[in-house]
């Protein structure tokens, strides 16, 4: 027999015993909002007409629309209907990753002909960390990694989930808006032998500030004698300068000084397959057994996370890259978004300028990548939200690809007005 | 300590290969065996009666209108995945009318097929349950002890099982239950148990229900087989259905890997019911805090696809016809097995062929008349003796039939 309870509508057999009045989640404290992704619910929930969206580092045409690249629509096309849905092996899409390996290491690299890199691919840049993350605390369980301040803020969540302990180092120079060098070779001298480094490959996220590839070099020599370990975030190529090829620099100064590096590489903005989750981590090694093995060790990592990954974005990465039309023509469209972007800092900079601001804006143009940090204090930067609608994160990060000919003006105003008597 | 001049040292030069995957690595064997008669029966991948993988009618369709579609883009999904697909999966696993649903007291987020599901809830119960022990039956899927043990939780076993009968060890499984700390958290499958294929009865259900309720037992639903199992989506969600309809909380997590071919399109569901919307909200912002550092958001592909036919009446009526029509294919693959083999005068009963349901049959070979099979008639499986029907067709019963007489006469 059922009995209705009078509380929240709920069916209480006549033989169930526990008084089932409490939830075993009462305790569970509201989360914080997710200090990047919660920029763009707010702003969704805005009814402004005038609002605009810097926070998030999606790519935006001039008209402020998201763009899905030609060569991708091509490679939907061909694929659809063609193929199967079967499962991945755990490593992911072995076409995919030989291509997206040339991309960082080189068409020609050695290192990929002997076979050294143990690669998978993985769920964009953020499944590449942590699977990283994961494999560093299980075979290096007494490292640490010593991260950029500042840094994108999902790298802490990630390297904390993986229960490895985090220390920092110096990056980023807030007086010259731009690289704090003799800081950060002080952190790695003092930093112990053989530590683990996470770097941004190129246009470092939040800041936009990298080392010139004189500092590369010096950062590469010290790590060197250091012994340290290199493990690169590559979240960017193509972005930053328009020519992965340039975008991949401090990577290929790195090899020929002989590092064994790890690599992170994500196809979210560079190919514009954000949702899709489609990236690599590779990891360097010493000969084709040991790079078999640490492959192996890798998948086993994968296997109780999500067992393999999706097919769908890498069959899209693989179909542009295997040829030699769309590879291309995505070449092309990755310089067009580097230069949109290139085009947009300059004028955000004039439209600065030319309003007679008394601060330097001389950075924006310095500034690299998708994104300028502006330097704006959180106060200053929920002045712009609350008073003209224009959403970022609250360490004054502007998403350049946001930046339109349309409200550069707008913004640029914005930002004098909250900015001129600071 | 100086790195050496040209070539640095490895700090990994000591990781040892890890041994194969002991489901994924059949298929692997497989393929490299160069026979013309090889039968892979591992991996629990649907099959046509011509031996070939199946991507159904409604997902082309679907994804047709997903690729002709100029307004689509690509961006990211929140965390928590895509809206509709979410709503969508709550309804099919719980049922339309659930109260559950209408109170909002279910959070439901995208995860990358069953074992991402899994991994996620277990992570969430790792962090915010007051009981880190979860009982898993024996046996289970290879790959659960290793999803929950990554997550943190600590996993002991439930009897299921029963050699002996082929079936289920119903007292076995209720006194292990029933000694169980309060509170601990069990893992039950949904339908068609794997890999034995074994599920209890709608009595025996009911009974489980009243026991776990009793003991405050946190049920943690696996469904991967849902359709796939009797042909009725809402008959395997039967034992699911039972639990939340007492008012009850508990976890589910959904894949779309076999009953809608997505396979490696990584495609689940993780729903967790709570007492009220309230908690559910928050459960939900804390779920968010488990997968943005595991890979942000969920990938969108698949989840379109989903979304696409549930929402549709016409491609979701297709799609049940679809799911019935595999279902039934391995129901009669399952009759044609056991009649070759009372045919050949196989010793043994093998009515638990006829018996278990699903896609996999435990078969009770050991792992030496399973290395028998795989050496002398090239048919792979895994060690457990678990053979997947999907992998089966009329063509190659006769080998197996063969092998199995084989392997029980002359291998102990």
């Amino acid at each position: 027999m059922l009995l209705r309870n009078g509380c929240a509508g709920r069916i209480l057999k006549s033989g169930s015993f526990r008084s089932m009045s409490t939830s075993w989640w009462k305790h569970v404290e509201p989360a914080p909002k997710d200090p990047i992704l919660g920029v763009t619910e707010a702003f969704l929930a805005d009814p402004s007409p005038d609002k605009v969206n810097v926070g998030v580092g999606a790519y935006r045409d001039d008209n402020g629309k998201p763009v899905v690249l030609e060569c991708v629509r091509e490679a939907e096309r061909r694929i659809a209907g063609n193929l199967n849905m079967e499962y991945l092996p755990m490593g992911g899409s072995i076409k995919m990753v030989e291509e997206t390996l040339k991309l960082a290491y080189g068409e020609n690299s050695d290192l990929i002909k002997e076979k050294q890199i143990a690669a998978v691919q993985a769920l964009s840049g953020t499944g590449a960390c942590r699977l990283f993350a994961d494999f560093q605390k299980r075979f290096s369980p007494d490292s640490q990694i010593y991260i950029p301040v500042p840094t994108w803020a999902n790298h802490h969540n990630i390297w904390r989930d993986a229960h490895v302990p985090q220390n920092t180092f110096h990056y980023y120079h807030p007086e010259s808006r731009g690289l704090d060098f003799a800081s950060m070779m002080e952190d790695i001298k003092n930093a112990p032998n053989g530590s683990f480094f996470l770097l941004h490959a190129c246009a470092h996220n939040p800041t936009g500030v990298d080392p010139t590839e004189e500092q590369w070099r010096e950062i590469s020599h010290q790590f060197k004698v250091k012994g340290h370990f290199a493990f690169f975030d590559m979240a960017y190529q193509g972005f930053a300068s328009g020519d992965p090829e340039r975008d991949a620099k401090s990577i290929r100064i790195f090899l020929e000084d002989g590092h064994l590096i790890g690599c992170a590489q994500s196809y979210a903005k560079n190919m514009g397959l954000y949702g899709q989750r489609v990236g690599c981590l590779s990891v360097i090694c010493e000969d084709e057994k040991q790079a078999v093995a640490v492959k192996s060790q890798l998948q086993q990592l994968a296997r109780p996370m999500y067992s393999n990954p999706p097919v769908h974005g890498a069959l899209v990465v693989s179909t542009i890259l295997g040829d030699p039309e769309l590879k291309k023509l995505w070449l092309t469209e990755v310089k067009g978004m580097a230069d949109r972007i290139i085009g947009m800092r300059s004028a955000l900079r004039e439209n600065l300028e030319k309003l007679g601001s008394p601060l330097s804006w001389e950075h924006i143009t310095k500034q690299i990548g998708m994104f300028c940090y502006s330097g704006m204090t959180p106060e200053q930067v929920d002045r712009l939200t609350n008073e003209y609608h224009i959403y970022m994160t609250r360490n004054g990060r502007i998403s350049m690809a946001g930046v339109t000919t349309g409200n550069v003006g707008f913004l640029a105003n914005a930002i004098h007005e909250v900015t001129k008597s600071a | 300590m100086s790195a050496s001049s040209d070539h640095a040292n490895s700090v990994f030069a000591s990781v040892v290969q890890a041994p194969e995957d002991p489901i994924l690595g059949v298929t692997v064997a497989y393929n490299k065996d160069p026979s013309p008669d090889k039968l892979n029966l591992g991996v629990g991948a649907y099959r046509t009666e011509e031996g070939k993988p199946l991507v159904l009618k409604v997902v082309r369709k679907a994804e047709q209108l997903l690729v002709n579609d100029p307004s689509r883009v690509k961006e990211y999904l929140p965390i928590t995945g895509l809206a509709d697909f979410n709503k969508l999966s709550a309804k099919l696993i719980f049922g339309a009318d659930s109260l559950a649903i209408q109170e909002n007291r279910v959070t439901t987020v995208q995860c990358l097929s069953g074992t991402g599901s899994l991994r996620v809830g277990a992570e969430f119960l790792a962090r915010h349950y007051h009981q880190r022990t979860i009982y898993i039956p024996q046996p289970t899927w290879g790959n659960h002890p290793k999803v929950f043990t990554l997550a943190g939780l600590s996993v002991k076993t439930y009897r299921y099982y029963s050699p002996n009968t082929r079936g289920l060890d119903f007292q076995g499984l209720l006194e292990d239950l029933g000694s169980a700390p309060a509170g601990a958290i069990v893992l039950l499958h949904a339908c068609a148990h794997n890999p034995t294929g074994v599920d209890p009865t709608s009595d025996q259900w009911e009974q489980i229900r009243q026991l776990m309720r009793s003991k405050g037992l946190l049920p943690f639903f696996d469904s991967a087989y849902q359709g796939f199992a009797s042909g009725s989506l809402d008959a395997d969600a039967a034992s699911v259905r039972m639990f939340v309809a007492d008012g009850g909380e508990c976890l589910a997590a959904q894949s779309y890997a076999k009953n809608m071919g997505l396979y490696g399109e990584r495609v689940g569901a993780l729903s967790i019911i709570c007492k009220t919307a309230e908690v559910a909200s928050r459960v939900e912002s804390q779920l968010k805090l488990v997968i943005r550092p595991m890979y942000s958001n969920p990938p969108i592909h698949g989840a379109s696809i989903v979304a696409t036919v549930l929402k549709d009446r016409d491609l979701y009526n297709e799609w049940t016809v679809e799911l019935k029509a595999m279902a039934d294919r391995i129901i009669s693959m399952r009759k044609q097995l056991f009649d070759a083999l009372q045919a050949r005068g196989t010793p043994g009963d093998w009515s638990h062929i006829l018996k278990q349901i699903g896609m996999f049959t435990f078969t009770g070979l050991n792992a030496n008349q399973v290395a028998f099979m795989t050496k002398e008639y090239h048919i792979y499986m895994t060690s457990d003796g678990r053979i997947s029907m999907a992998g089966l067709s009329s063509r190659t019963v006769p080998n197996l039939t063969e092998a199995i007489h084989a392997a029980v006469s002359s291998v102990a």
